[in-house]
């Protein structure tokens, strides 16, 4: 096209479907400003009576993790193994604990 | 709606996607991305992964969005004459979620770090394409349950593999696309049942539609699986899972009995039960008018995109206004903070 | 409302002004699918049309039943000619740009929502329900549309000017909104719904600062007064008639 892109910006958007569960990443819009992101996102995902809050985030506003540094992330949980509840072995009369 | 059909080389293209010599680094970071596809494990978008894996994902990923989007236009044609509120309605649903599956997979592929606007301007120009199957007009009412039978019946038999494709941001998108497109084929073909309980005018017309729309529905699926030379690092990648040929046999096998309880004839003639092959035989399919659609020269190509770079070019004010109207207003609040 | 029920011909009409509204813009933004400025908002105006055409569809069969004459929605819709619709004649305008198609929406939604409001105190028990869903979508319709007005009066010269136009072409036909007729004075009487006279300040009085705060110049009123509530409509509905009608004028007696 002849003008400069003026692209509008690009928003991250979660829904929680109902009341007691996590707002679940389902998605983006683009929009120009936070209000018609909002009115986007209820366009166009909860279109099946799916929805009962929406968040939008600017996508540049997320700060996410290295994935060349997930071993120093994650790998340090995974013997920790006294977090779980199968480390303690209990008598089996009191194991349903 | 997707169709194999876009998995069409484009040779300048493929020679970057290809790529120059690799270090020894990138090497052994490729040989590790193989082997997680192998194991079923997804790519995420941050994760490192080989130029030629983003560009053909980017690539597939933005034609199936195009696709979405152009595809639109034939049934948008008869949202205004639909014969019924009811059928208005579903019909106005049905392209809607077309625009929203398209919007959902431009979402994915500027994952892979690309502007939609570039994606945008690659349809425009005619650099990117879009399935071919929208270059075939929609000349009666009954090509909107035609197109919900065998158009998207062959799409949706494309799509559901693509669920657990590589990249994980493309399954997601094509999870919702799927559960949200499952029933487009039942509701065409409840459309053509319905005609076919009507005046014989009107059995007539869905002949007329199933005539039009059976072999380029066929073509939907690619070249055959002898001829489609660009399939291999597709399905390496779990990008693409089932063959052309396999996927073509399973859609006619399950569109012969359909075709039998609407009471309407498949037009070829060559169409017999093979006892021992246990699959419907067909005839050979017209590869000449496929690559003429696909180069350029179906009936509606020019006016499929004219109508796109039209929609796109008026809206240009509307965009541009509401991002000075943004603008300022961000302005104002700061003065006022 | 039962069939044995002595329908006042003003009921029907008041119910038929409401429904035709709904239905032809509904038919209008329909248009508009896969047309867009942007895919985002191509999917807004088709969940608009969506509620048009769904409210369209509750008062057609209302409408059918206050007549008693058997006809269903789309006997009313497909079947029914030019001058006996009755909808308000600025929704039968072509769309224009984008522009005009948000104001029109905004001053069509301001009214509708000051118009459901009052109906869920109607004597007619089924138009209150109605009523009572329309509402909901009206509000929605008003927020989307008020905000866009703004972004695009207030926007870039281009969009103001574009605007500007767009509020000078439509004004004229929003008199049509609160003009008297005997039909609003009959169904007032009879408890149908509010007399539209009645929705001129609380719709004037929301219009207002919205179009302010857009920058637009509001127009004068003129003594231009459009017809379509009473089926004297411009030359557009012929038109538009013509194309949603065509199967089922063309193939009597399909089934579809």
């Amino acid at each position: 096209m002849t003008e400069p892109s003026r692209q509008w910006p690009l928003w991250e958007v979660f829904i929680r479907s109902r009341n007691g569960l996590d707002h679940k990443h389902c998605g983006s819009v683009h929009a120009p400003d936070a209000k018609m992101a909002l009115q986007n996102a209820r366009d166009a995902y909860p279109r099946r009576r799916d929805g009962g809050s929406i968040w939008v985030v600017r996508a540049e506003h997320s700060v996410a993790s290295d994935p060349d540094a997930k071993p120093e992330m994650f790998d340090p949980a995974e013997d920790k193994i006294y977090r779980h509840p199968t480390f303690y072995t209990l008598p089996d009369e009191v194991n349903h604990m | 709606m997707y169709t194999q059909a876009m998995d069409i080389p484009s040779p300048e293209r493929d020679e970057t996607a290809r790529g120059g010599p690799r270090s020894v680094r990138e090497a052994e970071y490729e040989a590790e991305i193989d082997a997680k596809v192998a194991r079923g494990e997804f790519i995420e978008a941050k994760d490192w992964m080989p130029e030629a894996y983003r560009k053909t994902l980017v690539r597939q990923i933005s034609q199936h969005a195009h696709s979405e989007i152009v595809g639109m236009l034939p049934e948008g044609n008869w949202i205004t004459r639909a014969p019924t509120l009811k059928r208005k309605a579903i019909l106005l649903a049905k392209v809607q979620d077309e625009g929203g599956h398209g919007m959902y997979l431009y979402a994915a592929a500027e994952t892979l770090g690309v502007a939609r606007d570039d994606l945008v301007d690659a349809l425009h120009s005619g650099k990117a394409k879009y399935s071919s199957i929208f270059n075939y007009p929609t000349l009666n009412w009954a090509d909107i349950g035609v197109i919900g039978w065998l158009v998207d019946g062959a799409a949706i038999m494309n799509q559901i593999p693509l669920c657990r494709c590589s990249y994980g941001p493309y399954a997601r998108a094509m999870i919702r696309i799927c559960k949200e497109e499952s029933f487009h084929q039942r509701q065409g073909y409840d459309l053509l049942l319905t005609m076919m309980k009507g005046t014989p005018e009107q059995r007539d017309l869905v002949q007329d539609a199933v005539n039009r729309w059976w072999w380029p529905a066929l073509m939907m699926f690619g070249p055959h699986d002898s001829a489609s030379t660009h399939s291999g690092d597709s399905i390496k990648w779990g990008i693409k899972r089932i063959s052309n040929d396999d996927l073509r046999q399973k859609f006619v096998d399950a569109a012969v009995p359909q075709a039998r309880v609407l009471g309407i004839t498949l037009p070829d003639p060559a169409l017999k039960w093979n006892e021992a092959r246990g699959h419907w035989d067909f005839g050979p399919i017209d590869w000449s008018e496929f690559w003429n659609v696909v180069n350029g020269h179906g009936q509606c190509n020019r006016e499929r995109l004219a109508d796109r770079v039209q929609a796109w070019e008026d809206g240009a004010w509307v965009r541009e206004a509401a991002m000075a109207h943004a603008e300022k207003q961000r302005k104002r609040d700061r003065l006022a903070a | 409302m039962t069939a044995a029920t002595q329908t006042h011909p003003a009921h029907l009409e008041y119910v038929l002004r409401l429904a035709d509204t709904s239905l032809i813009l509904g038919q209008r933004l329909s248009e508009w699918c896969g047309h867009g400025p942007v895919i985002e908002e191509d999917i807004a105006l088709t969940n608009i049309a969506l509620d048009l055409i769904g409210q369209a569809r509750l008062l057609l069969t209302h409408a059918g039943a206050l007549e008693g004459r058997g006809r269903d929605e789309d006997q009313l819709a497909f079947l029914r000619r030019e001058p006996e619709f009755r909808n308000l004649t600025i929704v039968e305008l072509p769309n224009g740009d984008f522009g005009q198609t948000i104001l029109r929406n905004y001053l069509v939604a301001a009214w509708q929502r000051e118009l459901w409001q009052a109906l869920p105190g109607s004597g007619d028990a089924a138009l209150a329900a109605i009523a009572a869903k329309s509402l909901k979508e009206a509000r929605y319709h008003v927020q989307h549309a008020s905000d866009w007005v703004v972004r695009l009066g207030d926007g870039t010269d281009e969009s103001h000017r574009r605007m500007q136009a767009a509020l000078d072409l439509l004004w004229p036909y929003t008199a049509e909104f609160f003009s008297a007729t005997p039909v609003d004075e009959a169904a007032a009487a009879a408890s149908v719904g509010p007399a539209w006279a009645s929705l001129e300040a609380a719709w004037t009085g929301a219009v207002t600062p919205v179009l302010e705060v857009a920058t637009l110049a509001m127009p004068a009123r003129t003594p231009f007064l459009s017809r379509g509530k009473a089926g004297v409509h411009s030359e557009h509905l012929g038109h538009l008639l013509t194309g949603m009608q065509h199967l089922q004028r063309t193939y009597p007696g399909g089934t579809w």
